[in-house]
């Protein structure tokens, strides 16, 4: 499993998670799970390029 | 007004009998069951299968179970790791993941097992508030 694999499934069951718990309505828990799972691996990827660059 | 749903699920859920905790309970000791004992079938899948997928997948990557409580990390990955319930206790009866993280993908595992705990306690806290009304 790479490093990425992991962030994309822990991204998606604790995206799962939040969206169920934290919102009352099927279509917001939707919503509010994307959005969670966009900011998991979206900010993944983005520290991951600014540690790129720092490295570098 | 903004309490107005709440206020009636509330009245509609103090009339129903039964131990207000058990939900809460059932929900920590088996991921969903909380979900599941309120007739929330669809909720309590998707909780059960997330969080037992992220904790086999931990257990699958060697990730390490947290036996005791040596320092402050170890008491805070043991908090955590008892936040699924007997997901954790048949684990450490069958002597399942690792004893030490040896190799990298074992560190991420460590992290999904308790990952998996705490996720396990807010889908619980979720059940119980729907128990009592205080969520629709």
């Amino acid at each position: 499993m790479t490093h990425f694999t992991a962030v994309v499934l822990f991204a998606l069951f604790a995206s799962v998670v939040f969206g169920i718990t934290q919102r009352e309505t099927p279509p917001r828990m939707f919503r509010y799970g994307i959005y969670c799972f966009v900011l998991f691996t979206g900010s993944a990827i983005a520290l991951s390029w600014v540690m790129f660059l720092i490295a570098r | 007004m903004a309490t107005a749903p709440n206020t009636t699920a509330a009245a509609k859920q103090e009339s129903q009998p039964g131990f207000v905790y058990l939900p809460l309970i059932a929900g920590w000791l088996v991921p969903g069951a909380g979900h599941f004992l309120l007739r929330k079938w669809g909720r309590g899948a998707l909780l059960a299968a997330s969080i037992l997928s992220m904790f086999v997948l931990g257990l699958v990557m060697q990730g390490k179970l947290y036996t005791g409580a040596h320092d402050i990390l170890d008491i805070l990955g043991m908090a955590g790791d008892l936040g699924n319930g007997l997901l954790y206790v048949v684990s450490r009866v069958f002597s399942l993941g690792a004893d030490q993280v040896q190799v990298t993908t074992a560190d991420y595992g460590t992290r999904f097992i308790v990952v998996a705990g705490l996720l396990n306690v807010i889908a619980a806290v979720d059940a119980h508030n729907l128990r009592t009304g205080r969520k629709a």
